[in-house]
């Protein structure tokens, strides 16, 4: 274990924290989200975070995606400390570095797919006709090229998760983040995205996905359990998993 | 990001609460649609009083009997008074008395039915002197003006309008032929040219005779209604009009001048009174139009806020996907401005179209020319009005919505 541990040391860090910490004030009363969480991802991992609920999944998971700042510690994120970084240059990694991919989808529902999809480039100033372009790429990678006009309230919730797959990726990001993907999903469409997650992890993307189910963390290489606010473990998975299409997962 | 994204963003925020953001712009709508009223009619009342007095020409002085009007509605008690007499006239017209006066022209004028044949037609009678043609500019289509010495012999002649000539003689020539009025026959000796609705007197509908005759025989009045004194050169007029003060109060044995039972009107005097009534008038229905802005104005601020609550997961998530405090803050500036600003249009084209309505109205109702002028510099400060208040309003909901923290909008029921 402890060769594999470092498996892809020879690539560039994409994540590293040290003694992280999030605390959340309800009132007087400090809620501990994150105790102290140090970790290092590089280039091309496939991360699961596990935990039971309340064990500061997803609080970690903002953190990382700088949705939330940490209360102490130390963040790094390709390579620059975002700690004195203005709301707005966070707003800026967020859309250039970043992609999210939301349990709820988060789909602006009466805009189109492809006007979905195109949201980070509109903040990216990037214009027509090239965004067009992009989105339409996108749109068509998962698979929904047919239906790019299609509101997304019309969809189906497999058919809303691709759009945010394809809205995550749209910006060429350095990092997707998953907060329970599947966690909406009936069986057989949460194994039509993980087997995406897979495919895109394939082609070198970075991919860090909270979910409480073993079998769907097991299509990641590595899992993070955490507990209480701290990792309790950081294994490299021995069998993966690989998710078709086809499968039901579950 | 671009503006026209930001526009494009903001109008598809709108369209989706159509029918909420029709109503919330009702105010606006009101309150740009008053100001365009209250401006159009203002500037058309204007204009209309304006070119009539322009017409009078500016050497001439107006001598009106009765109190002067210190508003609209006392205008016409100086129908009533019969202070201007025969023996003012004749007074004026002595040289010595107002060098100055280069003619005194009297003029009465009432209602009368003239007759000929089948054909009758209501309209205004004026009684008056050949002076008239210089006085007001008219021409003649047919036919001569009566001369002075008909008004000296009190013929009965007259002078009818082109209208007037129409309709009660369709198919001939009205010069020679005799009308009926009151149960006497005056001879036509002329038609006059159409001169349109110039005036405040609209001539095409007026039958002219000589004074005389029409106190006499059609008014049954001893007075005039008004004098017009022509003074040789227009530097001349303030002289001209103490003159003729200091005459009519000795005639009329007036020491107290705030007792005056007479008042001197020249084109200078009424151009200044008709502005302060109008500008009184604007200022007042601008303070209603600029309290339906603010009402409409917090009723946007209140909207923006429901709105701005209700879409805190897109807030969110358009923060989470790389929107700034300043994206956020101009798509939802754009939409309050977008919102007043088509509130500022709509209102315009409700405001020509209820000006234009107003206008007709007048014109056919009281026969003068009352035509609608599109008050362009009303229209701009209209919509720059509109848009600032969608500024002022909006302003304060869009800073609500930017400084909302990302993962707090979007953890938001
Ligand atoms: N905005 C917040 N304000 C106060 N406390 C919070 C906030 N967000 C999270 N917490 C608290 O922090 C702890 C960790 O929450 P978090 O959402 O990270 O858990 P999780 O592991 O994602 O759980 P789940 O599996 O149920 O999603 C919890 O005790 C939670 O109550
Ligand atoms: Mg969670």
């Amino acid at each position: 274990m402890a060769t594999e541990q470092h498996r892809h040391n020879d690539r560039p860090l994409v994540l590293s924290t040290k003694n992280l910490r999030k605390v959340y004030m309800i009132e007087d009363l400090e809620a501990i989200a994150l105790r102290d969480i140090s970790l290092d991802i590089h280039e091309g991992e496939f991360v699961s975070i596990m935990g039971p609920s309340g064990s500061g999944k997803s609080t970690l998971l903002q953190i990382l995606g700088c949705l939330e700042r940490p209360t102490d510690g130390k963040y790094l994120l390709d390579g620059k400390d975002l700690e004195h970084y203005s709301d707005d240059e966070l707003a800026h990694i967020r859309n250039k570095k970043i992609g999210f991919i939301f349990q709820a989808f988060n789909l602006l529902p009466r805009l189109s797919v492809i006007d979905n999809v195109k949201l980070p480039l509109i903040y990216a100033n990037i214009y027509e006709p090239e965004r067009t372009r992009i989105a339409r790429e996108m749109v068509t990678m998962v698979g929904l090229g047919e239906r790019e006009n299609f509101p997304t309230v019309k969809l189906s919730g497999g058919q809303k998760q691709r759009v945010a797959i394809a809205r995550a990726l749209v910006n060429d990001p350095k990092v997707i983040f998953a907060d329970e993907p599947t966690g909406s999903l009936d069986s057989k469409s949460g194994a039509v995205i993980l087997a995406f997650l897979q495919e895109l992890h394939e082609q070198g993307h970075t991919i860090v996905m909270v979910t409480h189910e073993s079998y769907v963390a097991a299509a990641a290489e590595r899992i993070i359990h955490i507990k209480d606010g701290l990792i309790e473990s950081d294994e490299w998975v021995e069998h993966r998993h690989r998710v078709k299409e086809t499968d039901t997962i579950k | 990001m671009r503006l026209w994204d930001t526009i494009r963003m903001a109008a598809i925020g709108l369209a989706t609460h159509r029918s909420r953001s029709l109503l919330t712009i009702l105010g606006i709508v009101i309150g740009i649609g008053a100001i365009i009223v209250v401006v159009a009619l203002g500037e058309s009342g204007k204009q209309l009083i304006v070119g009539e007095i322009q017409n009078m020409g500016p050497k001439n002085v107006f001598i009106v009997p009765g109190r002067e009007p210190t508003d609209v509605g006392g205008a016409g008690s100086t129908l009533f008074t019969d202070s201007l007499r025969e023996s003012d006239l004749r007074d004026l017209e002595e040289k010595a008395n107002v060098p100055n006066a280069v003619s005194v022209t009297p003029i009465v004028f009432g209602n009368i039915t003239s007759i000929f044949e089948n054909e009758s037609y209501m309209g205004l009678i004026m009684g008056s002197t050949p002076d008239l043609v210089r006085l007001f500019d008219l021409t003649l289509a047919t036919g001569d003006f009566f001369p002075d010495e008909s008004v000296r012999q009190k013929e009965e002649v007259v002078v009818i309008g082109k209208k007037v000539a129409d309709e009660l003689f369709p198919t001939q020539d009205p010069v020679g032929q005799k009308i009926k009025i009151k149960n006497k026959n005056y001879r036509v000796v002329g038609v006059l040219a159409q001169k349109g609705q110039g005036s405040f007197v609209n001539f095409d509908e007026t039958v002219i005779a000589p004074y005389t005759i029409v106190q006499q025989y059609i008014l049954g009045i001893k007075h005039f209604q008004r004098m017009v004194v022509e003074v040789d050169e227009e530097v001349n007029i303030a002289n001209a009009s103490r003159d003729i003060e200091t005459l009519l109060r000795n005639n009329h044995d007036i020491d107290d001048p705030t007792k005056d039972d007479f008042f001197i009107m020249t084109q200078d005097d009424i151009v200044e009174r008709i502005g302060t009534v109008t500008n009184i008038m604007t200022i007042l229905l601008s303070a209603v139009a600029a309290i339906s802005l603010i009402v409409g104005g917090v009723g946007i601020m209140n909207i923006m806020l429901v709105s701005v609550m209700e879409r805190t997961r897109e807030i969110g998530l358009r923060k989470a996907l790389g929107a700034t405090n300043r994206d956020i803050l101009q798509q939802f500036l754009s939409e309050a401005i977008i919102l007043t600003f088509s509130g500022g249009v709509i209102g315009l084209i409700i405001g020509v179209a209820i000006g234009i309505t107003i206008s007709l109205l007048i014109k056919y109702m009281f026969g003068i020319a009352f035509t609608f002028i599109f008050p362009v510099g009303g229209a701009i400060a209209g919509l720059a009005v509109s848009t600032i208040v969608g500024f002022v309003f909006g302003i304060f909901p869009a800073r609500k919505a930017a400084q909302k923290s990302p993962m707090e909008a979007l953890r938001y029921e």
